[in-house]
């Protein structure tokens, strides 16, 4: 206590924003597929897709406590907005994906409206009948979206007009991921400024913020409209790299997985979602190899057992064992024989 | 009560009323609070003291009459804006954000005061003038030591300190105290009070207070409330003489007027 007395009020704060060595390995560890496991790349750009959604229901679930059960709306209206443009004959890549965003984005601010006036269950309720409502449209507008059948002749143009999407996944993997860093710097960001504390605030105690002079409603806009961006990002990068878009794209089961995903890796935590979506998409592969029919059991008792033995998700576990060995190290005495 | 003092009032009720229900919760409550006064809100439980602050602060809207702060009418306006302008409230059960330190609560409300918690692309370390203003404010509530502690883990009184400093940050005019010292023991809730009475006397304060005795020392005028409606205001002196007063507490809640 008396050196946190000295070092005054800054330090811990910065202490708690500056990049960690962990941080720092885990995006080198980004980079091992490349190298370890080169037939697997198509996978890696489908975990790093994946883990842009999460991070985008991290920012308003995770940080922000705002619930939601129809995140693949704004999934999907990025990927059926980045299909769209490239059917009606505009296929280059990164405008693309900053078209998508920018559509997604204004479905989510609109949205917004809605949203933020409501919490909890009722907020659930809401989130899943928008996501529903969303996808049926899809369904009936089949003149737009392809309906059942999805959306044809999506072509992606080469990357800055040179790189080809391979077969292997090479620049499928190398681009989604290099999105991926790029909004997880930004995210990143949001989370370290006076918003960021602002929406932990709102997470922690809601109905306090407005007699501290906050207005949540309008805080609660912002984010849920940068995190339907992030959202619609992802989705574009899917249709961008698989050259295909279905209705699956903003249904119902991929608002659960990317819930699933981020509670099993650790919400509020930024790395929880990217660790959540590693785990979740890979054991997916594997079961999947096991059993087609059945894989789904799998993922069930994973998730239960993650829930019930690590409340606070993987990460949330390794956090916990990390500060017992560090105790466990300052308790024991630095005599090693006995 | 006197409805000349409006002028120099720095919060005011005229004619509110508000009932859930059947129930009258608050009833023609006129009220003038004159700049820098430390003012006492007494009477029973259910006399409606703490609706009277939810009324005040936007909380909850009245059925009728106004609430002015100086001279403006904030009938209408939502309970941030209300804050914004000076007009701030603690709660009786502490409402605070576990997860948070004290530092980053405190910084938070500043931040939001000084209208900065919207910038998401500068870091919040980058804000040293806001982090130093909440430091000094839990410095001057002795929370220093702990401020990076998080919330859920502070003790109890240090928690009702820190509903004390959050209000502060919102640079108060008026600050309403909802029971501050509620379930702190006596020896922590004089020093409590000590902190309340040494605040900056441009802060006009309303406390409810059930400890006649905390009453008697800390206010210099005293309101006292019966069944939404305001039964007398007077100094400590002549409520401690006001036969209605003694009867209300008497018939209801004997041993509180004897203590």
């Amino acid at each position: 206590m008396t050196t946190q007395t000295i070092s005054g009020p800054h330090a811990v704060l910065q202490a708690q924003a500056r990049w960690r060595a962990a941080e720092i390995a885990f995006w080198l560890a980004t980079l091992l597929p490349f190298v370890l496991a080169p037939d697997y790349l198509v996978l890696a750009s489908q975990v790093a897709i994946a883990a842009l959604f999460v991070l985008s229901l991290d920012l308003i679930l995770g940080f922000s406590g705002i619930i939601s059960l129809g995140h693949a709306a704004y999934f999907g209206v990025g990927a059926y907005t980045a299909g769209l443009v490239s059917v009606h004959g505009w296929g280059e890549p990164l405008s693309g994906l900053v078209i998508a965003g920018i559509a997604s984005g204004i479905w989510g601010y609109v949205t917004s409206f809605i949203i933020a006036r409501f919490r909890h269950l009722a907020l659930i309720m809401i989130t899943l009948g928008l996501g529903l409502l969303l996808q049926e449209a899809a369904n009936a507008a089949s003149w737009l979206t392809g309906g059942f059948d999805g959306l044809q002749g999506i072509h992606t143009w080469p990357l800055f007009g040179k790189i080809d999407f391979d077969l292997y996944g090479y620049t499928a993997y190398s681009y989604a991921l290099a999105v991926l860093f790029v909004v997880f710097v930004a995210a990143r960001r949001i989370i370290h400024s006076p918003f960021g504390l602002a929406l932990r605030g709102i997470r922690e105690n809601g109905a306090r913020m407005p007699a501290i002079g906050a207005s949540t409603h309008s805080h609660i806009r912002t984010i849920y409209t940068i995190a339907a961006v992030i959202a619609g990002l992802a989705g574009a990068l899917l249709s961008q790299t698989t050259e295909t878009v279905s209705l699956e794209a903003l249904g119902f089961q991929r608002s659960a997985d990317v819930l699933v995903m981020l509670i099993l890796g650790g919400a509020g935590r930024l790395y929880g979602g990217l660790i959540g979506a590693v785990v979740y998409m890979v054991a997916r592969d594997q079961f999947s190899g096991l059993n087609p029919q059945f894989w789904y059991f799998w993922i069930g008792l994973l998730l239960i057992g993650v829930v019930m033995f690590l409340p606070n998700g993987i990460l949330g576990g390794l956090a916990f064992a990390a500060e017992r060995l560090k105790a466990a190290a300052r308790k024991r005495p630095p005599v090693s024989a006995p | 009560m006197s409805a000349t003092a409006t002028s120099a009032a720095a919060l005011s009720t005229r004619g509110v009323n508000k009932r859930f229900g059947s129930l009258v919760v608050a009833a023609d409550v006129e009220i003038d609070l004159p700049a820098g006064v430390r003012y006492a809100l007494i009477g029973p439980n259910g006399a409606g003291k703490t609706t009277l602050i939810n009324l005040m602060t936007g909380m909850l809207r009245p059925d009728a009459g106004r609430i002015l702060l100086g001279d403006d009418d904030i009938t209408a306006l939502p309970p941030q804006a209300r804050v914004r302008r000076g007009l701030v409230r603690t709660y009786q059960i502490n409402s605070l954000f576990p997860h948070l330190s004290a530092l980053e609560s405190v910084t938070l409300a500043v931040c939001e005061r000084r209208g900065v918690a919207r910038t998401w692309w500068r870091p919040l370390t980058a804000y040293r003038d806001e982090v130093d203003e909440a430091y000094g404010i839990l410095g001057t509530l002795n929370l220093a030591a702990v401020c990076h502690r998080p919330t859920r883990e502070l003790a109890y009184g240090q928690q009702r300190l820190l509903e004390i400093a959050l209000a502060l940050a919102a640079r108060p005019k008026v600050l309403l105290l909802d029971e501050p010292a509620a379930g702190v023991p006596r020896d922590e809730s004089n020093d409590l009070f000590a902190a309340i009475a040494g605040l900056s006397r441009d802060i006009t304060v309303l406390f409810i207070e059930h400890d006649m005795e905390l009453v008697f020392r800390f206010a210099s005028r005293v309101i006292v409330m019966v069944g939404g409606g305001v039964l007398t205001e007077g100094t400590p002196a002549e409520i401690a003489a006001d036969e209605r007063v003694r009867a209300v507490y008497l018939g209801e809640r004997p041993r509180e007027a004897l203590r």
